[in-house]
């Protein structure tokens, strides 16, 4: 089956993942800025980073016909250097009309601080000011739960933005309900012994329908599996599910989702169908 | 929507993977015993039995109630403490 992987940080991988994900039916994926597991120290390094995201990111792809998309911002932890992420945020706009870049993320908060709000903030504040659509990291463990919440009455403080071009990412069975409810997508990410397990991904589908519903890896430099989408797709199959149902959460949701930014030049797959076949 | 699977034939599919992780649990309770110094007053073991009282509560929601022990609470007056706007949410 074609699939889309909505979150994963390739730049965290090997060339070697790229022709793996493509074996397995990956045909795009989104790439949203993240924390490298060091706090960079100038804005250049980030200017760099953005050039890696829309420049090299793509081509590396390209060479096994996968497409690639990416989201652009300075993430929360980062966020607590206030004076950094200002000038983060000013310079993104010079990335905003690059091909692929789909809008700004992912923001959100880590530790749920005052600074981590001040710049998520100013990042909502750029989106709305340049219409562009939004990816949102939800914070770990124990802060999870206060930080979305909190994240949530931000969004819904901004009568801007519109609810149906926000992603909240990193959504668990305590979160997933008040994100659907208010409006937005939700993303669950698969990872080995944190966020979300295949099995409980599944459970979330039966329990709150395929409606504003993506499924991600959110492969990177930590313990993850950049497969993660497939091995989903597996446990939908073996819990009875329809392949129409599969196909509508792991390629026509991020379709619909993606196709609200003016960025998404999306080549569907030729998809042969069976009476085609010879 | 529901599971199509009817609850036997999940039963079926499931009980050795929940056997195994109740022993892995079980052994690990056992090998913190058998180790050196005290944890009784460590607050993650009071969350680690109360989280054991849900499984067995019998009562829907069990991951998203155990999810909940595990987490900070929130309280919906956050902003007049860590918003940039004060207690006003509108204030720009």
């Amino acid at each position: 089956m074609y699939y889309i992987d909505p979150h994963i940080h390739m730049v965290s991988r090997v060339t070697d993942d790229y022709e793996t994900l493509a074996k397995m039916g990956c045909v795009a994926m989104s790439e949203p800025a993240f924390w490298a597991g060091f706090d960079r120290g100038s804005v250049d390094g980030f200017r760099d980073y953005f050039r890696q995201l829309t420049e090299f990111e793509p081509k590396r792809a390209g060479w096994y016909k996968v497409q690639h998309y990416t989201w652009l911002c300075i993430n929360a932890k980062e966020a607590e250097n206030v004076t950094l992420s200002r000038e983060v945020i000013a310079v993104i706009p010079e990335f905003l009309d690059r091909p692929g870049v789909l809008g700004i993320g992912e923001i959100g908060l880590n530790k749920n601080t005052k600074n981590e709000a001040t710049i998520f903030l100013e990042h909502l504040d750029l989106a709305a000011k340049t219409d562009e659509q939004i990816l949102i990291h939800t914070p770990h463990l124990e802060d999870k739960y206060q930080g979305t919440r909190m994240i949530l009455d931000m969004l819904c403080d901004d009568g801007r933005l519109d609810r149906q071009r926000v992603l909240v990412d990193h959504v668990e069975e305590h979160t997933i309900r008040a994100v659907l409810d208010e409006g937005f997508w939700a993303g669950m990410t698969l990872y080995p012994t944190s966020k979300c397990t295949p099995e409980r991904a599944v459970d979330m589908v039966e329990m709150y329908g395929p409606e504003r519903l993506l499924v991600n890896s959110a492969g990177d430099w930590g313990p993850s599996k950049p497969t993660a989408v497939p091995d989903f797709i597996l446990a939908m199959r073996l819990r009875g599910h329809s392949e129409s149902l599969i196909r509508r959460i792991v390629y026509d949701n991020p379709v619909k989702f993606f196709s609200q930014s003016r960025n998404f030049d999306f080549t569907p797959p030729e998809i042969f169908e069976p009476e085609e076949r010879v | 929507m529901s599971t199509p699977l009817p609850a036997p034939e999940l039963l079926d599919r499931e009980f050795l993977e929940i056997r195994a992780r109740l022993l892995h649990v079980a052994s690990s309770f056992d090998r913190i015993d058998r180790a050196e110094g005290a944890v009784e007053a460590d607050p993650r073991l009071a969350k680690i039995h109360e989280a054991l009282a849900i499984l067995s509560d019998g009562k829907p929601d069990r991951a998203e109630r155990i999810q909940l022990v595990f987490s900070r609470p929130y309280e919906a007056d956050w902003r007049a403490a860590l918003s940039p706007r004060g207690a006003d949410p509108k204030a720009r």
